[in-house]
């Protein structure tokens, strides 16, 4: 919401700077986003006057000026454009200033002669006619300027003399005599041939000396389109010059003043609960009670008295009352379409608003005084006379003033006359009604409808307007009868048509005054505050509460539906005693132990263990795209490619909700990848989302996911970290199992790579290699390897804190050995054998040596082994560990056909 | 003999002293004191010495043994220093080359921005809780006061599973204050953090996905006051002692009366800069009272308990610690960005 400070002033006289203005409302709950001055950027720019003006010696287009601007001697400054005259008031901007974009002027000389400075156009001021519609600059077609494009074939020959014909009754004119007459037009005389004419004419480009083109007929010059020419023909006689004002001002006014640039418009965050904080006459209220000045409204009041009998002429039916509460209107006849006056089009555009046309402008300018949307019907166009506010048809069709065709549902609120809609309720008018140039009378709308209705209607098409947004945020029902008599007194006051007597006013629902129980102990026990009795009533009365013949209770002003009970109360007493003036205690009461569940404490373990390997944290999206099923090679009826589908997702890249954490690692590691960074590892304890959980929701579990690539990174670094995971949560009987050939772990996986991952009966998860074609479907040519861990099943599988074991009293035996055995034979199958020869004295076996090559057999490997053998009550002799030793190697020849090297 | 003795003795001696290595040294000694040396052979002689002059010769040699002995020892030690001396001269290193580094994995920086937060909390007697992010919109909305027609509702704004809007991504951690009202006993401490998602588009301040912490505390006669002392000394954990803090109105559905905390610009001390955007303070978070009719909706009666609840986002919280300008980079996962912390 934008608010001119000037317009507020016109309520509640706040002086105050911008800073201590922004702070102050802040502080009361109106947020302050910004505060700007409109022509911020403007310096040094006032208005002159053009005393005289001379053709620069040098150029054919160029015009010296003498220019007054209000302080001792004239300055002399040089302008190409060509739409001034002596006499004209004109924006100068002198030595030393600064226009909008930053553009800086300066003393210089246009070739040769010295510039003081430059006039201005409206675009120059950060203005366009839209502002000044007086602005608009018609150019005619100087003779004098004419270029023909092929130079041997000129359609308007070199020589041309007065009185020469050009075509049909268009002839040369030399133009003798050019006064402007201050409403745009100027009268001039023109030698035509013998004979003079003096016609009035509406182009600006005109001088004496010009030669134009006269046309007998009509009595008028000729622009370019009168001639069929085109620009190029004319380069210098364009429709853009210097800005001519038509204001009350004189030379040396500071231009900022007469353009209604000198205001200070500050930008409003305001919270939805508050739509009548949408509104000058709002935030003048807010204003008010923050600096505890008094407001000062006004009653509009509406003399009436138009041609005709408005219940004759206009019949309104609701038949939908519920999604029209009310519907307040009243007319105008005798409409005077044409610019609304300075002061409301600077306010307008103050507040952001395009001005268009008065009865258009008072609509805007309502809107924005009482946050009320109105809209204006052409009357000539409401067919049978009559208003009927009714759901649209399904299928309707309505084009809306922007020139687009709606297709509407039964769903939707529309205007409609007789036979069809002319407006789109709460949202935007039809253009089959609009004010034209030509409206005669119109029919002011002021109403109250069903906010979700607007809100629904505008979300579905696609159009939210400045109306809806207030409608659907639920307006104050009282406000329709103020905001249209307001209207039609602007009308009056801008004499821009005649207003019938009486209003229209369906009244459908009956509001009722919210009365509540001011309880000043129990708002300063939620507070924590002291706020007398006294300070509470003033607090509320300023903000429009008013007391009731009851004692201790209090009666809601109607615009504020969001005040309900004493908590509501409370903060209207917070925001004015001041949220920084309440006190800052500790909590008291009963306390609590708070602290960190088993499970909280399990996801820190690991999350150090996995830092400490080495591994860095990501944090990856739960969304992703269901293509990664097909990229992490899970075949079609792969069972978690049930997932939990975003109906409205930003894009199919993040539309369904993860069962596995895989593909997000590897999304990751592949961005690390091509981003050349060496060495990477990686961790996520993150969630997946699977169907299945209560309420129809999802069961949502943590999964420990491990990526890693780099430089000579394997598979057994890799189960190193795993190994590590598990023995630092104290994890017992932990085994890896490949894959047994008809089942994989996992599709993603390099298949004779991978392992699923055991603690006792529990399988924990799966690691390995991911399966070249996974890791390039990822873009990456390269090895990446993946662990991913079922954090419920570690959390399960943790083992209990340690428990002190002894230390050996008594030495060990070590003993090397190495065996040869087929390559079939696995690692873990000779270690199993070992331990189940051993009697009873083995405490450690550890892998040291794997062999291959020159001495061994082809198709054979030899393995070595460190033993060490213990007994915990005397020392070991030899003899008992050779024993030992003697039915490991005959357990590992007869289980496994492992012999001793 | 005793000539011999002092001889060899005074020779001995000599050649001790000048002795360079421990093997010339070990030479020496066997040439004076081995089973063929020197002093050994005098020593043989002695049984041809009349039994008077045994004693005087016999202590004699003795004590010519016992001085090449101890000079035999000294000159070993001197030995044994000096080569220590010249290994440890050997052995200087240039102290100055890189160490060899241990890799050391990193915490991600909105997780230790996040542990900080967790842990002051819990050291002010609060639980920690988890809960859904695949949410019914009752817990979201309904439940929070925010009613069907709330625009945050509005399929432009959250994500929804199905055709009813029933089921949701979570917007906010907000609804964990209904699951901790419906399910704890009271007086009620909490903190939720975790996961929240909006239908922003990604880009250098919005993430579809993002963090939150809610916070949470029911007891009897608690007031907006306390509200202030507590999320003050939040802010002066994260920020430091002394840290200025504003509270502004605000409007929450389910808190009433609402605010949000702002943080006095670290950069520029309240004067206004590019850090603040010219406002002097930094917008830290939104709380409030709890509404009287969330807590009448989750069974509890307003007129016996009252609460208080705050929300945070924990990326803007995080950037703002370490100066990350772009909310990207945390989801990007860039070991380059990670190993910085």
């Amino acid at each position: 919401m934008n608010l001119s400070r000037k317009w507020l002033n016109e309520f509640v006289e706040i002086t105050a700077g911008d800073k201590e203005f922004a702070e102050a409302m802040t502080l009361s709950g109106s947020k302050v986003e910004l505060t700007r001055s409109l022509g911020a950027e403007i310096s040094n720019v006032v208005v002159g006057r053009i005393e005289k003006m001379e053709r620069h010696p040098d150029s054919d287009h160029m015009w010296v000026c003498r220019v007054d601007v209000g302080k001792g001697e004239p300055v002399q400054i040089v302008t190409g454009a060509w739409n001034i005259h002596e006499g004209d008031l004109v924006p100068a901007a002198l030595h030393k200033s600064t226009l909008p974009g930053g553009k800086k002027i300066e003393r210089g000389k246009l070739r040769g002669v010295l510039s003081d400075g430059m006039l201005c156009s409206l675009s120059e001021l950060g203005l366009d006619t839209r502002d000044f519609p007086y602005g608009v600059i018609t150019a005619a077609a100087l003779l004098n300027d004419y270029k023909p494009i092929d130079p041997d074939k000129p359609s308007i020959p070199a020589d041309i003399r007065p009185g020469d014909k050009i075509y049909g009754p268009v002839v040369a004119a030399e133009v003798l005599e050019c006064m402007p007459l201050g409403d745009g037009s100027y009268h001039t005389c023109m030698m035509v041939k013998d004979a003079t004419v003096c016609p009035d004419i509406r182009c600006d480009n005109v001088h004496v000396g010009d030669m134009v083109a006269y046309n007998e007929k009509t009595d008028s010059i000729c622009t370019l389109a009168d001639l069929r020419a085109e620009q190029r023909e004319f380069p210098h006689c364009i429709p853009d010059g210097i800005f001519v004002l038509r204001e009350d001002c004189k030379p040396g006014d500071d231009i900022r003043a007469v353009t209604g640039q000198d205001d200070r418009v500050v930008e409003f965050e305001i919270t939805p609960n508050r739509p009548d904080c949408l509104s000058v006459i709002g935030l003048a209220r807010e204003a008010a009670a923050t600096f505890d000045k008094p407001c000062r409204f006004h009653q509009p009041e509406v003399k009436g008295g138009g041609d005709g009998v408005l219940t004759e002429l206009l019949d309104v039916e609701t038949p939908d009352p519920e999604l029209c509460p009310r519907y307040t209107a009243r007319m105008v006849r005798s409409v005077k379409i044409g610019p609304s006056p300075k002061w409301m089009r600077e306010r307008l555009r103050a507040m952001g608003v395009r001005p268009i046309n008065n009865i258009v402008d008072i609509t805007n300018y309502v809107m924005l005084e009482y946050g009320q949307p109105m809209h204006a019907f052409d009357y000539r166009y409401v067919k049978g006379g009559k208003i009927v506010v009714r759901r649209a048809a399904e299928g309707e069709e309505l084009t809306t003033l922007d020139g687009n065709v709606r297709r509407l549902n039964s769903g939707m609120l529309v205007i409609a006359d007789d036979t069809r809609a002319v407006g789109l309720a709460g949202i935007m008018g039809g253009l089959n009604s609009e004010i034209a140039a030509d409206t005669a009378d119109v029919v002011f709308e002021s109403a109250n409808f069903d906010g979700t209705t607007i809100r629904r209607t505008a979300l579905a098409l696609g159009m939210r307007t400045e109306a809806s947004a207030k409608f659907e945020k639920g307006l104050d029902i009282l406000n329709t009868l103020p905001a249209v008599n307001r209207a039609c007194e602007l009308v009056e006051q801008l004499g821009a048509g005649e207003v019938l007597d009486g209003v229209i006013d369906i009244l459908n629902y009956v509001p009722q005054p919210t009365v509540l129980k001011v309880e000043p102990e129990k708002i300063n026990a939620l507070l924590g505050t002291e706020v007398s009795e006294n300070v509470m009533y003033t607090i509320l009365q300023k903000l429009g509460f008013t007391t009731t013949k009851e004692r201790g209770t209090i009666q809601v002003p109607s615009w504020r539906g969001d005040v309900k009970e004493m908590a509501d109360l409370a903060e209207e007493v917070a925001r004015f005693y001041g949220y920084n003036n309440i006190p800052t205690t500790l909590m008291r009461g009963q306390t609590t132990l708070g602290g960190y569940s088993p499970e909280q404490k399990l996801e820190q373990k690991l999350g150090a263990v996995c830092r400490a390997c080495g591994y860095d944290e990501i944090i990856t999206y739960s969304f992703i795209s269901p293509a990664w099923y097909d990229k992490i090679g899970w075949p079609k009826d792969h069972p978690g490619r049930e997932s939990f589908r975003i109906l409205n997702p930003l894009g199919e890249d993040t539309s369904i909700m993860r069962t596995t954490a895989l593909p997000s690692m590897l999304d990751i590691l592949a961005r690390n990848f091509n981003n050349r960074n060496k060495d990477v590892r990686l961790y996520e304890l993150g969630r997946v989302y699977a169907p299945g959980g209560a309420d129809g929701l999802a069961d949502e579990r943590q999964v420990l996911t491990l990526g890693a690539y780099g430089e000579g990174f394997d598979f057994y670094d890799l189960k190193g970290a795993v190994e590590a995971v598990l023995r630092d949560i104290r994890a017992e009987e932990v085994r890896f199992e490949g894959p047994d050939g008809v089942h994989l772990p996992c599709a993603a996986y390099h298949p004779g790579r991978t392992a699923s991952v055991w603690a006792g009966p529990v399988c924990i998860g799966v690691l390995g290699q991911i399966h070249p074609a996974a890791a390039k479907n990822f873009g990456v040519d390269g090895e990446l390897y993946c662990a991913e861990l079922s954090f419920d099943a570690l959390f399960q599988v943790r083992g209990a804190d340690p428990e002190y074991v002894p230390l050996p009293r008594f030495p060990s035996v070590t003993r090397d050995i190495a065996v040869v055995c087929a390559e079939a034979v696995t690692v873990g199958e000779l270690e199993r054998a070992i331990r189940s020869g051993a009697k009873g004295l083995l405490k450690e076996v550890s892998l040291f040596d794997i062999y291959r090559g020159k001495g061994i057999e082809e198709g054979k490997k030899s393995v070595a082994f460190n033993l060490v053998l213990r007994a915990d009550g005397r020392s070991l002799t030899s003899e008992e560990a050779d024993a030992d030793v003697k039915s490991i190697l005959e357990t590992l020849e007869s289980q496994l056909g492992a012999v001793l090297r | 003999m005793k000539e011999q003795l002092s001889k060899i003795k005074s020779e001995a001696l000599a050649a001790f002293g000048q002795v360079s290595t421990p093997a010339a040294l070990d030479e020496l000694r066997v040439k004076y004191l081995g089973k063929k040396g020197e002093l050994t052979a005098v020593l043989k002689q002695m049984g041809r010495l009349s039994p008077e002059e045994r004693p005087a010769m016999g202590q004699l040699a003795n004590d010519v043994r016992a001085a090449l002995e101890e000079s035999i020892e000294r000159a070993a030690q001197k030995l044994a220093a000096a080569a220590l001396e010249a290994r440890l001269k050997a052995e200087a290193l240039d102290v100055t080359i890189p160490g060899k580094a241990p890799k050391q994995g990193h915490r991600h920086p909105m997780y230790i921005a996040l542990d900080e937060i967790k842990d002051i909390f819990v050291g002010m007697g609060f639980t920690v809780l988890d809960g859904p992010e695949i949410e019914l919109a009752s817990y979201n909305f309904d439940k929070l006061n925010a009613e069907e027609g709330h625009p945050s509702r509005d399929w432009s704004d959250t994500f929804y599973f199905d055709r009813d809007s029933r089921v949701m991504l979570r917007s906010q951690t907000s609804p964990m204050q209904v699951r901790a009202m419906e399910t704890m006993p009271l007086p009620i401490r909490i903190i939720a953090p975790g996961r929240v998602y909006r239908k922003d588009e990604v880009d250098a301040t919005h993430s579809p996905m993002f963090h939150q912490v809610e916070g949470m505390v029911i007891d009897k006669n608690v007031t907006m006051a306390d509200l202030k002392g507590t999320l003050n000394l939040l802010a002066e954990e994260l920020f430091g002692k002394g840290t200025v803090t504003r509270f502004r109105p605000h409007h929450f559905p389910f808190t009433e009366p609402s605010c949000e905390m702002d943080v006095q610009c670290h950069k520029c001390g309240g004067a206004g800069c590019p850090t603040c955007k010219g406002e002097g303070w930094i917008e830290l978070l939104g709380a409030g009272m709890i509404h009287p009719s969330v807590l009448r909706m989750s069974g509890i009666d307003p007129e016996q308990w009252s609460g208080w609840a705050f929300g945070m986002g924990l990326e803007r919280t995080a950037m703002r610690r370490f100066k990350i300008a772009d909310l990207r980079l945390i989801f990007e996962n860039d070991v380059r960005f990670l190993e910085q912390f």
